[in-house]
């Protein structure tokens, strides 16, 4: 654990009278205290491209009343810079009165462990797996022309200050392991790109050699892709795999469900509280709480324990994803999902690990139903309009279905769709749900934070393929 | 106040003789400054404000050709020694690598140019209100809008760059930046658009109320949109849609996606690779200019480059450790690109939206549909349909798609180019790309 206040002429006492004197006109608000470190590993090329190492410390001092929020952030942890932001946030909200909001919910449920991965392991078994994987792809096939792999690893600590001297802390280890390999043959090119990660010790994930999977799964895309052809472009049906593609999820629903886009009435889902969405059997949580998932956090960055939400229970919206700010404005109660990517940045209502649950059909029944169509089992990334509703994401690896059977592999293709309706295009929920192997991070409104998604196999009626084939 | 160069270059000195004493063969340090202060406004009313102060030092540590490097934004002392100890640690640690180096002495910038890249003014918070008062006032103004949200940032900064070779340099800048989205609602459809400025100057950006007007106008025009059927069709791309052509250009020639081979444009150099009346510049000294900067990221000097010259790839953008690599000179471009644009073409904007019968107009696109390495490309776009010269309708849910390679080879350009931002087109029409609908 961090403490924020043995290296500055700032107490802990100083910084409870100054957030209690700066806050007490409010209606909410902290300070909050972060100290990251972290590093990167990159070996690139046949070579150790870089390694690099970066230690972060900074407040962020967010006070609020009514809608408005006042935010001053500093890498300086002194009194003095302390007191400059709380006169800047002062002189925003001057002429306005609110009543501070006392409550927050208490949990003793941890997530993960107070670990720093950097520590666990060495430098040197670091660069020697980042070898053993360059090596291992390029004796594979002699189509292996480039071989990109890396570890991130960072341990956050948090610290939240609230008026009254209420304190909340949290630490927060995450780790990701990366594989990029490049084939080409007959003059063609492709890249096959798989990772995996949490908030475990890097030797979790690597166990049992763990990191030839990782390799051999990079390998089997590009390889795919070498024999894709033009994809078709125009309406089909669509057939989802299991897991990673449930980004879908994400974009075409979970941002539109984010309390601001909702109290602002900016989202294509602000008046459909209560009323049908999707279709029967489709059921949508957003989950804090999984153990040690790249997605999960014990307590959010405002401070409140984190839990499940249901969003979408059997096709019927039921909650919005909330933090403290948005959940006042519409009279309910924080979901947890107040976030942000670090003390540069206010908080957020976001994502955490974002989950459709399983139905009861299998995948062979719903590719065996379509005449016309595709199988996506991998996606890169994907983007939605909250407004318009409208989302694309880019398919990695995919196939055309023709006549209930699995044809040749085709080219990474767009897909868009209209969030608010996709889900009622869903007619067949599979049993197989899976979790991503943990290597998402969503923006929003230029802040990236880490999050997870799982679903079973879906199959979708009708979706718009963004290929070159007419 | 943003720091001053002394407390900079103290700490930027105090860094590199740490680093010597330790043992390191050489150095590199850059610190940097930086005030911001933004104010959020959202339906005609306050809604935020944001006031962010922050340091940063980076340092690069060299024992041979072996290099490694540690960031912090704790400038205090005792953590810097920290820090730079662990740096070292690694340094000796990690494997050589022949091609690592610092620039080429006879390469880093020795004069520094004044580009007038800093602006003093401080335009206060008060001021910024009234700023967004008057542009929401003209957003919102239209019955349709039914949502505006507006901000206004002002920044200030300083940096440092040092190395062990004696470059020592640094100097302030600024930008002002104000940008509206408006949501439009009508019996059929919700939609949102946007308009932003920025520029070095205050006395530059755009005027409240013509920002407001223009977000709203564009917003209202895209309500009752269609869907249209899966056809080859001539593309025409508003201006702030054709810049993100030169994005993935950028990318495609730089040093280091030509060394790793991940590059389509790989072994391009001095091909045709465009029409013949394409020509792209990277011009880095002009006066203001956003993109503008003395030198790189490294130090070394940047001057303008010829990118594309008749249609023909003239240069790569290059630093100095993939330039050792291809075995070519850095020029400057360490960090990308500076001010990069299309020339102008010779064909009017009203001509070019009459040069056939048909086209859609692109004023968005969503997802990240550039794969570099084989030049495709494929993305979610809204725009309007166009016939005869004529807006007609508009159109959502499509997506367009092509690869580069064709792409490049199939583009006109209109004349209308100008120096809005740090990457800039004049309209451009692609023929014979793929939309799919319905």
């Amino acid at each position: 654990m961090s403490n924020f206040f043995d290296k500055s002429d700032l107490t802990r006492k100083d910084a409870d009278v100054i957030v209690s004197d700066t806050l007490q006109n409010c209606d909410d608000g902290e300070l909050y205290l972060e100290d990251t470190k972290s590093e990167s590993i990159l070996l690139d090329d046949n070579k150790i491209k870089s390694s690099s190492y970066s230690s972060d410390l900074g407040f962020g001092f967010r006070a609020i009343t009514g809608e408005v929020v006042a935010y001053s952030h500093s890498n300086e942890i002194s009194k003095d810079s302390l007191k400059k932001s709380s006169e800047n946030l002062k002189s925003t909200l001057k002429s306005m009165k609110g009543t501070y909001n006392q409550d927050i919910s208490r949990s003793n449920k941890k997530f993960y462990q107070d670990i720093n991965p950097i520590e666990q392991k060495t430098l040197n078994s670091k660069l020697e797996i980042l070898n053993k994987v360059n090596e291992y792809l390029r004796k594979k096939d002699q189509s292996v022309k480039q071989v990109t792999t890396s570890f991130a690893g960072e341990q956050k600590s948090i610290e939240i200050i609230r008026s009254g001297g209420e304190v909340l802390t949290d630490v927060r280890p995450l780790i990701r392991f990366n594989v990029s390999v490049m084939l080409e043959k007959n003059g063609r090119k492709e890249t096959g790109v798989y990772g995996i990660g949490g908030r475990q010790s890097y030797d979790e994930y690597l166990k049992n050699d763990n990191w030839k999977t990782v390799c051999e799964e990079a390998f089997r895309i590009a390889s795919v892709n070498l024999d894709s052809k033009p994809a078709p472009a125009g309406e089909m049906k669509v057939v989802l795999g299991p897991g990673w593609p449930a980004i879908l999820i994400h974009e075409a629903i979970g941002h539109g469900l984010e309390g601001d886009f909702n109290r602002k009435k900016t989202s294509a889902f602000h008046d459909l509280m209560g009323q049908k969405v999707a279709s029967e059997g489709v059921t949508i949580v957003d989950d804090g709480t999984i153990d040690n998932r790249r997605g999960s956090l014990t307590i959010d960055d405002e401070g409140t324990p984190t839990e499940k939400t249901v969003l979408i229970e059997n096709g019927i919206l039921k909650n919005f994803m909330q933090d403290r700010l948005n959940a006042r404005l519409m009279n309910t109660k924080s979901t947890g999902s107040g976030r942000r990517e670090n003390y540069r940045h206010v908080v957020l209502p976001r994502m955490r690990n974002t989950m459709m649950l399983s139905g009861n059909q299998t995948q062979e029944e719903m590719i065996k139903s379509v005449d016309k169509g595709i199988f996506a089992v991998s996606f890169g990334g994907g983007q939605v309009d909250i407004t318009s509703g409208k989302f694309v994401f880019n398919c990695t690896e995919a196939y055309e279905i023709n006549n209930g059977k699995i044809g040749s592999p085709i080219k990474g293709a767009t897909l868009i769709g209209d969030g608010p309706s996709i889900l009622k295009e869903v007619s067949m929920v599979g049993n197989d749900m899976m979790l991503d192997p943990g290597i998402g991070t969503c923006g929003k409104a230029g802040q990236g934070v880490p999050v997870g998604v799982a679903q079973p196999s879906i199959l979708i009626d009708k979706m718009t393929v963004g290929g070159t084939k007419l | 106040m943003v720091k001053d160069q002394e407390y900079l270059r103290s700490k930027a000195s105090y860094c590199l003789d740490l680093a010597k004493k330790l043992g390191a063969t050489g150095s590199s340090v850059t610190v940097a400054h930086s005030i911001s202060e933004t104010v959020n406004f959202r339906n005609n009313t306050l809604d935020e404000s944001n006031r962010s102060d922050g340091l940063a030092i980076s340092i690069e540590t060299y024992l041979g050709k072996k290099r490694s490097s540690i960031s912090s934004s704790n400038l205090l002392d005792d953590n810097i020694k920290t820090l730079i100890e662990k740096c070292f640690e690694t340094t000796k640690n990690t494997p050589e690598d022949e091609f690592n180096s610092l620039p080429d002495k006879d390469l880093l910038a020795k004069k520094i140019k004044n580009l007038n890249l800093y602006d003093e003014t401080h335009f206060d918070n008060e001021k910024k209100i009234e700023y967004l008062k008057e542009l929401e006032s003209a957003a919102s103004s239209e019955e349709k809008i039914i949502n505006t949200e507006s901000s206004f940032t002002e920044n200030k900064s300083n940096f440092i760059l040092a190395n062990s070779d004696g470059f020592c340099e640094g100097y302030k800048s600024s930008s002002f930046s104000a940008s509206c989205v408006t949501v439009a609602k009508d019996e059929n459809s919700m939609e949102r658009d946007y308009e932003f400025t920025s520029k070095r100057h205050l006395s530059d950006i755009k005027g409240a109320k013509e920002l407001g007007q223009k977000a709203s106008e564009q917003t209202i025009k895209k309500l009752s949109p269609n869907k249209i059927g899966s056809e080859k069709i001539s593309i025409i791309f508003d201006k702030r849609i054709a810049k993100g052509m030169l994005g993935a250009f950028a990318g495609a020639i730089s040093s280091s996606a030509i060394s790793r081979g991940t590059s389509f444009l790989k072994d391009k150099i001095n091909e045709q690779i465009f029409t013949e009346t394409i020509n792209i510049i990277d011009k880095p000294d002009i006066n203001k200019g956003v993109g503008s900067q003395i030198f790189d990221s490294e130090g070394v000097k940047s001057d303008t480059l010829n990118l594309v010259q008749n249609g023909i790839l003239k240069n790569y953008l290059i630093d100095t450790y993939n330039g050792k690599k291809l075995n070519l000179k850095s020029n400057g471009r360490s960090g990308g690109t500076t001010n990069l644009y299309f020339d102008n073409g010779n064909i009017s904007f009203e001509d070019l939206l009459k040069s056939n019968s048909k086209h859609i107009y692109v004023t968005e696109t969503i997802g990240h549909g550039s794969n570099l390495v084989t030049g495709d490309y494929s993305v979610g776009a809204t725009g309007f349909l166009i016939e005869n010269g004529e807006f007609k309708f508009p159109v959502n849910e499509i997506t367009i798609a092509g690869n580069f390679k064709d792409m490049f080879k199939n583009i006109t350009l209109a004349s209308d180019l100008d120096f809005e931002y740090s990457i800039n087109s004049p309209t451009m029409m692609i023929e014979g790309m793929t939309v799919a609908g319905k």
